[in-house]
Formats: structure tokens, sequence, C-alpha cells
């Protein structure tokens, strides 16, 4: 552990290194995801080209990608721009579905309520759709930047400099503690993430807050309840 | 006959759906346990089965105590019918009716043939057999359901809400393709609903329940129109307004019976007069 | 685009499909340590999920398992086991790597293919009369496959696309000529085994697309189309949608 305590200031700019990039990637993510989500959502025939497409890109291992991507982009394969680029349609994959997904969650009766009110289409995804969309899109973008975060490691191979740095070092070196040190700051760092973005949602979407979650765990109580009673 | 003495059930979280609830059941006939939602009628319906177990009291079948044998062996013994049918998805319409003989052993042709008598019992059509429970309409998959809550040959049948899913016409239909069945059978039947029209229609004995499952009124139909125990019961029956408050109207030809709204709904006859006719 | 052309040059050489080094044996490597991988996780997993699915017992823990596993890193973990278990036991320490990655998507698949049943038809089961063994036998694990295939579907690509990258520590595998070409810059070496490591994962994809298309139970074919906002069925985490041709991103984790 003496060599962690040594360390920190490695690992604190390898840290920040390492969250700079994540960020880019799960932001470039999330805001192209809207649009194309949208637009998969609103037209069918563009649906299953994108959700399929993306999805395809997903399944292709991130070292393979990151190889394959210069020879689309011309981009040098060992650049900072390269990973990020990658991560970004990983992220992208993820969060395309999720935007679809949370579209298709709002309720039609409540969407038709809304152009009854007379809401243009504009007016109503920004304050109707989009609003109860959320809670599903939230829940991808927490997936989204959990999963970014830990794949950027990754980057290391084709030589960008991040966490991913101990991991590599620390094999050459043999020593464990800092390949420790390395999960554990990209397991931290993620979770971190993942509680602002929890936060930001309670913030953002009020509404979304305790009941919901109090009536999920009453329905579950409630399945559960005579299922309980018949295994005894 | 089924007995219900002194039962209750509370949850622990300190919610009771059945206090101190005693009955008698009669042997082949029917009796309707009606209230509203939350009242404990499905509460003690799936005590019967066991799918509930009493926190205290004892239901008794023919005499014999059901908490004492295995719950699986009684619950093959008793048809029971759920709203929605609760068909299982992945087995064809035989395969459903066969499901209870199947668990107790009866070789595959055998149960398959008596599925196809139980469908014809349940007016089914026998070429329905391979479909599955998606490719049928709601009244149809309600008569599976039936069809497989007779299949064990049980001398109990519970039911549900069992038409409550399916829309009024069918309902109609349902409803009296059932007495038309408890005529040729003569199961002991126990039907939970929150319809009151539906209960008097199928009730032998019907049995008014308020919060915790506590009797307001038990009686046959005629009874609790005649003398409903109280005005709670009064109302909950319609019995001052809607189809069950009708005046007498003198027209030039007779009698006839008119609703609040002032609809003239049929004619009085003598029942002398209907004898003769 | 030239050098996409010598990279088919390099993967079409004859020379690259023969000797001590060939693709095929990387590639059979690559699928044997996948396989084993899958296989020795399902045995834990199924199991497991199943009793967590029929119970509704240990889910808490399941869910925050798979959440927290998703945060580690794999390629981090592989390292680290590797130095754990010493050179001598490296294959060993790998395929435990490998495993731990494979084990929260199949847990998940086996576990919420139980929970997307209808209550309603498990209570019709057991109101029948079928003993709890029964109901899992007869109606929880039919109705539950198609998610618990996609479980294992998502673990096979998890696991494949890790296996690549374990040829950092010499494990062979398909991404042993991308690591070696990185080191030597024979980029085209590089791109050939990348595009055999993605033609890989795509087939693995399709096949266990039609696999899981095919563990969809008769009686459920062409009816789950309609039915995808049913109440509570929205959320990330909800496995109730069988899509049938590319698997939702959402539940699988990366490498």
């Amino acid at each position: 552990m003496n060599w962690i305590l040594e360390n920190l200031d490695l690992i604190g700019t390898l840290a920040l290194e390492h969250l700079r990039q994540s960020l880019w990637a799960i932001a470039a993510g999330f805001l192209v995801s809207l649009p194309l989500g949208w637009a998969a959502w609103r037209y069918k025939a563009l649906r299953g080209l994108v959700v399929t497409g993306t999805g395809l890109l997903y399944t292709i291992p991130s070292l393979a990608l990151l190889m394959i991507l210069p020879v689309v982009t011309g981009m040098s394969a060992i650049s900072e721009a390269n990973l990020i680029v990658a991560l970004t349609i990983y992220a992208l994959a993820i969060m395309v579905r999720c935007v679809v997904d949370g579209l298709d969650s709002v309720d039609p009766q409540t969407r038709s309520a809304a152009t009854a009110m007379g809401y243009g289409p504009g007016r109503r995804f920004a304050a109707v759709e989009l609003p109860l969309a959320g809670p599903v899109i939230l829940a991808g973008l927490r997936v989204t930047s959990v999963s970014t975060i830990s794949l950027a490691t990754v980057g290391i191979l084709v030589g960008v400099t991040n966490l991913g740095y101990l991991f590599t070092n620390g094999l050459q070196r043999r020593i464990i503690p800092e390949v420790l040190a390395g999960v554990l700051a990209v397991a931290l760092i993620a979770l971190i993430i993942d509680l602002l973005l929890v936060l930001a949602g309670r913030w953002l979407m009020p509404w979304t807050a305790a009941q919901p979650r109090r009536a999920r765990r009453a329905r579950r109580a409630r399945n559960r309840a005579p299922q309980a009673v018949g295994t005894r | 006959m089924i007995e219900f003495d002194a039962v209750s059930k509370s949850y622990p979280g300190g919610t009771t759906a059945v206090s101190d609830f005693s009955l008698e059941v009669p042997a082949h006939r029917t009796t309707v346990f009606v209230g509203s939602s939350g009242c404990g009628k499905t509460t003690l319906l799936r005590m019967v089965n066991r799918m509930v177990e009493p926190s205290a009291g004892s239901i008794r079948i023919d005499g014999q105590d059901i908490g004492s044998g295995s719950p699986v062996q009684l619950r093959r013994s008793i048809g029971y019918v759920m709203q929605n049918a609760g068909l299982l998805p992945h087995f064809t319409v035989a395969e459903n009716i066969a499901t209870v003989p199947r668990l107790k052993g009866t070789s595959r042709g055998k149960a398959r043939h008596r599925a196809l008598e139980l469908m014809a019992t349940v007016g089914l059509d026998s070429g329905l057999a391979d479909r599955y429970p998606h490719q049928l309409s709601g009244g149809q998959q309600q008569r599976v359901g039936v069809a497989r809550a007779l299949a064990p040959e049980p001398n109990i049948l519970l039911m549900d809400e069992p038409f409550g899913a399916v829309d009024p016409i069918v309902r109609t239909e349902l409803q009296q393709e059932l007495l038309r069945l408890q005529r040729e059978l003569g199961k002991t039947i126990i039907f939970v609903t929150h319809d009151i029209d539906e209960a008097f229609l199928l009730g032998d004995q019907v049995v008014i329940l308020s919060e915790q499952a506590r009797k307001l009124q038990v009686g046959t139909p005629s009874q609790i129109i005649e003398s409903p125990a109280n005005d709670f019961v009064a109302s909950f029956i319609g019995a001052e307004r809607g189809q069950r408050a009708l005046r007498l109207k003198q027209t030039p030809t007779g009698t006839v019976l008119v609703d609040p709204q002032g609809r003239t709904q049929g004619r009085l006859i003598d029942e002398n007069d209907l004898d003769r006719a | 685009m030239n050098l996409l052309r010598e990279a088919f040059t390099w993967l079409t050489d004859p020379a690259q499909w023969g000797g001590p080094n060939s693709l095929l044996l990387l590639l059979g490597q690559h699928l044997m340590y996948t396989a084993l991988a899958v296989a020795i996780a399902a045995v834990i997993a199924i199991p497991a999920g199943w009793a967590i699915g029929h119970t509704g017992r240990g889910r808490e823990i399941a869910v925050a398992v798979s959440g927290l596993a998703r945060a580690v890193p794999s390629f981090g973990l592989l390292i680290l086991l590797v130095l754990l278990a010493g050179v001598l036991h490296k294959p060993e320490a790998a395929v435990i790597t490998f495993v731990l990655l494979a084990i929260p998507s199949i847990l998940a698949g086996a576990y919420t293919g139980l929970e997307s049943i209808d209550r309603k038809t498990i209570d019709a089961a057991r109101a029948m009369g079928m003993t709890e063994r029964e109901i899992l036998a007869k109606v929880e694990i039919p109705l539950g496959l198609p998610l618990l295939v996609g479980g294992l579907r998502s673990a096979i690509l998890q696991v494949a696309a890790t296996v690549t990258i374990a040829a950092y520590v010499n494990l062979g595998g398909l991404g042993l000529p991308i690591i070696t070409g990185l080191n030597l810059r024979r980029y085209d070496m590089v791109l050939g085994g990348a595009l055999l490591v993605a033609a890989l994962a795509l087939i693995l994809e399709l096949l266990m697309a039609l696999a899981q298309k095919m563990s969809v139970p008769r009686g459920l074919r062409s009816t789950r189309a309609g039915d995808r906002d049913a109440p509570g069925g929205h959320g990330a985490g909800n496995g109730n949608t069988l899509e049938l041709q590319i698997d939702r991103p959402v539940e699988r984790t990366r490498t």
C-alpha cells in the first residue's frame, strides 16, 4: 500500500486525464444521441437502421475498433482523438437505444393530451416528451458513464495515457498495488460520476424522486406476498 | 361442504385482510362473495386452496381440516379459475387443460382425450386444441380456464372474478354458460365478484362483505333484495336506485314497471297468469 | 484505403494460416477461452440466478454486484489477477478473470428471465397444484429462457472482447496480431487482426441472436412485438423486450 501513498500525485494526474477523456466521450455521445434517437423514434424506417447499426458497432471489441476507426476517419490510431471517438461510438450505441426507449415509454395518452392542449410538435418534445423520457434516458446515461470510464483504460494499449497506465506499468514492474490502485481509482471515479448523475436527475426531475420508487417497491411487495406464502 | 371457522389473516406489515370470518358453504351450490375491492374476498377464496395460509382459525372441507395435508395435493383436487384465465402462454389449449391430469401422471394420450371432452363441455370447438392462448379471444381463453379447472374432476371450483376482464356481451354469455354447466355438474362453487348483479344472477347463497371480510349479510338473492340487513346493504345492492328501484305505472293495457329514469322495463303479471301461460 | 488492401493481403497470405502462430490456432485459442469461461460462469450463475428469480431473495445484492462489475475495468482486473497468480498460473488467472466478467450478465439473464414472467401465470401454476420444482421446470425456466440466452449472448461477447486484450499478457488469441503489430509498427498486421476480431464478434453476435430467437417458446412468438409499452416495462434494466436482431447495448458491458 506504500506504493499508493507515495504515488498519489501520479494517480491524481492520471485520474484527471482519464476523467477528461471520458467526459468528452460521454458528453458527445449524449448530445448526438438526442437528435439521432428522436429521429429514430419518429421515423420507423430510420429506427431499424440506427438501432441495428449502432448495436453492431457496439459488438466490435474495443481493441479492434480502435484499429479499424483510423481507416475510416484518417486519424492516427495512437491518438487521443481516436480513443475519444471510439468511446463516443460505444456511448452513442447505448444512448440512442435509451432515447428511443425513453420516448417509447411516454404514455401516448399524455402525448395526445398535450397535443389537445395546443402544444406544437417542437414545444411538446421539449416540455412533455423529453422530460417524461428523462428517467429512462438518465438510466442509460448512468450505464454509459460507468462503462465509458471503465473502458477508457484500454486507451493505454494504443499509447493514450490515462489510468490504464497503472495497469501496463504495474504489470511490467510487477507492482500489484499499482494495478490495484488503477482498478480502484477507475471504479471510484465511475461511482462518483454515477452518484452525481443520480443527484442531477433528482434535481432536474423532482417528480421522479421518491414516489415511483415507493410505487415500485409496493408493487414488488404485492407481487411477492402470495408467492412467499405459497412456498411455505 | 366447506366450513370457515373463525378464520383471520393479517400480514406482517400490520394490515388485516380477514378478521374472524366464519361461514358454511353448502355443497353442490354456488356461493358468491361480493364486495368492493380490498374487502378480503379474494383472500378468503385463496385460503380454500391454501394459496394463502390463515393466521388463525381453520377451514374444513367435508369435515376434514385442510391445514393438515399437503397444499399441492389439495390444489390438485380443487379447480381454480382466475381473471384473464391465467393460462400458461407456452402451452397449447389442450396442454393447458391437461396440465393437472399430466401432473398427476395421466398418460399424454389419455389427458389429451379428456381435454378434448372438456373443450366440448365448455363449448369450445375442438379445432382450437392446438392453438396457443394468445391466438384466442378473451371469452375463449376464459372457457379454457374453466375447462382446465374441471380437468381433475374436482368437487370444488374456486372462481376469482373470472369474467371481470371480458366485455359485457361475452360476460353475459359466459354467465349463462356457467349456469348451464352448474345445472349439469352440481359442483360446490365459491365465486368472487364485485358486481352485485353477477352475484344475484349466479349465487344460490350470496355473502356481502365489507372491509376485513366482515359479513354484512348472508342469504339467497331474494332474501337480500327483499329484506336488506341494513342501509349499507340496501345502498350496495342498489335497492332504492337504478335497475332495482322499479315503480308501478298504470296504463290502459295494464300495469307496467318503470325505472327511476321513467323508462318502461316490463309488464307486471300475476303469478297465476304466469302459471296458466 | 491502401492500408486496408495491405491488411487484406496480410490476412489472405497462406503464411498466416499455418505454422506455430497461425491464425487458425489463435482463433481456436480465442474460442476455447471464451467457451470455457462462459461454460464455467454458466454453471455458477444460472442456478444462482434461477434461485434469485424464483424466490425473489438476494435480488438487491445481485443488482448491486452487476452494477459494481460494470465499474471494474476488465483490462485492469485481468492484469491484477495475472500478477496475483504468478507466471505459472497465468492461463488459470485469465480464465478466472473471464469467468468473473461473464457471471453478472448470465446471472442477470437468469433472474430477469424469471422476473419478466407475468405473476398471474405463476400464480395460476401454483393454484393448479404444481410443486415449486414443477413451477420452476415447467413454467419459469421455459418462459425465462430467451432472456437467459440473451444474458449468455452478452457474456460471450464480453469475454470474446476481453480475450482479445489478453494477448497483451501473452495468452494468445486473435488479439496477438494486433498487440504484436503495434509493437512492430506493422499496421497491416494490426488492421488484419482487428478485422478478424471484429468479424468473429459479429458472427458470434448473429449466432447468439439466432439462438435467442429460437429459445422463445412457440406460444409466445410474434406476440411480444406489440406489448413493449406494458406498464412498468420501461427502464434500462428491464429486460422484457425480446429484440431479435441486435441486443440492447444498455445491458451489456464492453471491453
